[in-house]
């Protein structure tokens, strides 16, 4: 077997998001977050519900791209109307890739640049102030920079974070479950000092060849640093044959600019 | 009692009046009634208030400028997440805009539908979207725990278009894909709904199991055009999948100088019968395979 590439650690570690979540929805959006959810469900924890990305429930995760024979195995349905009733009730963990992410775990899916005319109209809120409200999240950041680690609040606050100017009296924050970041250079989780602050994003673990410096230099806000920090774990072979089923077309080669190996040094 | 809802696109749109509220049904590329949408982009209709969760029915609006304010929480092609007309209007600040949460969005669709003026979530609390949206008032839990949550208002459609897999001429309908979307929320949302369809039958005689399909009732439906291929190039299940090709050469269109214009000149003006023999017809739409997600 080849060595494992950077996109396939990081799908690695995007699995260990829903580690311990229970029975609940695990809707991993685009290519490494579904690959993760993928893996968790087929190791850790089965008891994971997921879907075929458009309509039904399956106990089985589907491949990625083209299925050739491949026939979904399929357990329920879960439209978009329920979804947003799983949503509602909390459970569900969810994990995608937003524009912009803030020190207070606010991320922004709509707009860069003034509101009026913006720099670069992207998708619209879509359903991250509903996800952000109502049960965990994760997201995923193929490009770590200040760009997307903004130093102040994201343009568009899409999904909601542990800022308290945004929350007045009466407003209910119980809910808002931020867990993990997987990025191109190191994994984040929220357990920093003071999230309330603007100081709870973390480095947890960092990727073979990584240093904190270079984490901290690509991001436009002060991280904290985990007390056990280490390097975040090369896939196994279990692992790694079980990401190479489930993406027959290598659609996570094309995730991170060049594919480079998960070991960079190797490069 | 109008037993014969049938009519031509031509006749349905014209029944459209400038500045009205539209809704269309549909999600993404996904079931949008293209047809219909394309017999708008042909008439003189303008100052639009569009409703969508948008595809490329909002790209064209846009690109037509028909649309004054998109009520909105996405504007994606699927396979080209970035809807290039959209982007185009919505940089330029050449549309006003409400967007909301894909979940506020529905709420604002049912409490029009049960005619309410709001209902009561927590969703969108603490956002911008609150803050960009301030007509967008919050109330307080009139019971011990005093929860304040946004009071998403009726979203209230003067019109609905939505396209189905089978209709007939008394407004029955069959939405025989994977997932409603809202469509049936449109149709309880508006004033008039205009349906159109793939299959148009006399009078639909079904099975138990096949009327399940139905998902909202033929009172709500004024209007039913036959308009085979009409949701082309958005995917129909489990009729037939999106067209890639098409959406591909849509998209690249907004990046050439007059691409709009010559995009028009090829696949709108023409009309809806031209337009379906030059994607091919029915045997193009034949091959069109289903997406896989």
């Amino acid at each position: 077997m080849t060595a494992a590439t950077l996109a396939e650690l990081m799908a690695v570690a995007a699995s260990e998001a829903w580690r311990d979540n229970g029975e609940l929805l695990a809707s991993g959006i685009t290519t490494l977050p579904r690959l993760g959810a993928s893996l968790a469900k087929l190791t850790h924890s089965p008891e994971l519900l997921m879907t075929d990305s458009e309509a039904y429930l399956v106990s089985e995760p589907v491949p990625l791209g083209p299925r050739g024979d491949y026939q979904p195995r399929y357990e329920g349905y879960l439209g978009f109307e329920r979804v947003f009733e799983c949503v509602w009730g909390g459970k569900r963990h969810a994990m995608i890739g937003p524009t912009q992410i803030d020190r207070w775990g606010q991320t922004n899916l709509s707009v860069v640049g003034p509101y009026e005319r913006p720099k670069s109209a992207v998708l619209g809120v879509r359903g991250l102030p509903g996800n952000s409200i109502c049960h965990a999240n994760s997201f995923f950041v193929p490009n770590h920079s200040p760009r997307v680690f903004v130093s102040g609040e994201v343009d568009m606050v899409s999904g909601v974070g542990y800022q308290p100017q945004r929350w007045s009296a009466g407003m209910k924050h119980d809910y808002v479950d931020l867990r993990l970041i997987v990025t191109d250079l190191c994994v984040l989780d929220f357990l920093g000092p003071d999230k309330w602050a603007g100081r709870g994003i973390r480095v947890r673990s960092l990727h073979p060849g990584v240093s904190f410096e270079q984490v901290q230099a690509a991001t436009g806000f002060e991280l904290a640093r985990a007390p056990n920090l280490g390097e975040t774990p090369l896939p196994t072979a279990e692992q790694l044959a079980i990401i190479r089923k489930l993406d027959p077309h290598n659609l996570r080669g094309a995730v991170i600019k060049n594919d480079p190996p998960a070991v960079r040094s190797a490069a | 009692m109008a037993l014969n809802k049938q009519c031509s696109a031509q006749e349905a749109i014209a029944g459209l009046r400038d500045g009205m509220t539209i809704g269309i049904g549909g999600w993404g590329p996904r079931r949008k009634p293209m047809a219909l949408l394309r017999e708008i982009l042909r008439s003189p209709l303008k100052d639009l208030t569009v409703v969508s969760y948008g595809g490329p029915d909002v790209g064209m609006l846009c690109a037509a400028g028909k649309v004054r304010r998109l009520i909105f929480a996405f504007v994606t092609l699927d396979a080209i997440p970035l809807e290039p007309y959209y982007r185009k209007a919505r940089e330029s600040g050449a549309i006003e805009v409400m967007e909301l949460d894909e979940g506020m969005f529905e709420w604002g669709l049912r409490a029009a539908g049960m005619r309410m003026s709001f209902l009561p979530t927590r969703v969108g609390l603490a956002s911008d979207v609150l803050t960009r949206n301030p007509q967008l008032k919050t109330i307080a839990s009139p019971y011990e725990d005093g929860e304040v949550y946004v009071a998403m208002p009726a979203l209230q459609l003067d019109a609905a278009l939505l396209h189905v897999n089978e209709a007939d001429r008394l407004g029955n309908t069959l939405l025989r894909g994977a997932d409603l979307f809202f469509d049936h929320l449109y149709a309880r949302a508006a004033q008039q709904v205009i349906v159109s369809t793939e299959v148009l039958h006399e009078r639909l005689e079904l099975s138990a199991e096949q009327a399940r399909h139905n998902a909202f009732e033929r009172y709500l439906v004024q209007q039913v055009v036959h308009a085979p291929g009409g949701a082309h190039p958005t995917y129909l299940g489990p009729d037939y999948g999106w067209d890639l090709e098409h959406l591909k050469r849509y998209n690249a269109s907004a990046s050439e100088d007059g691409g709009w214009q010559r995009y028009c000149e090829e696949f709108v003006q023409p009309g809806e019968a031209t337009y379906q023999q030059k994607i091919g017809g029915a045997e193009r739409l034949a091959k069109l395979k289903q997406p896989v997600f």
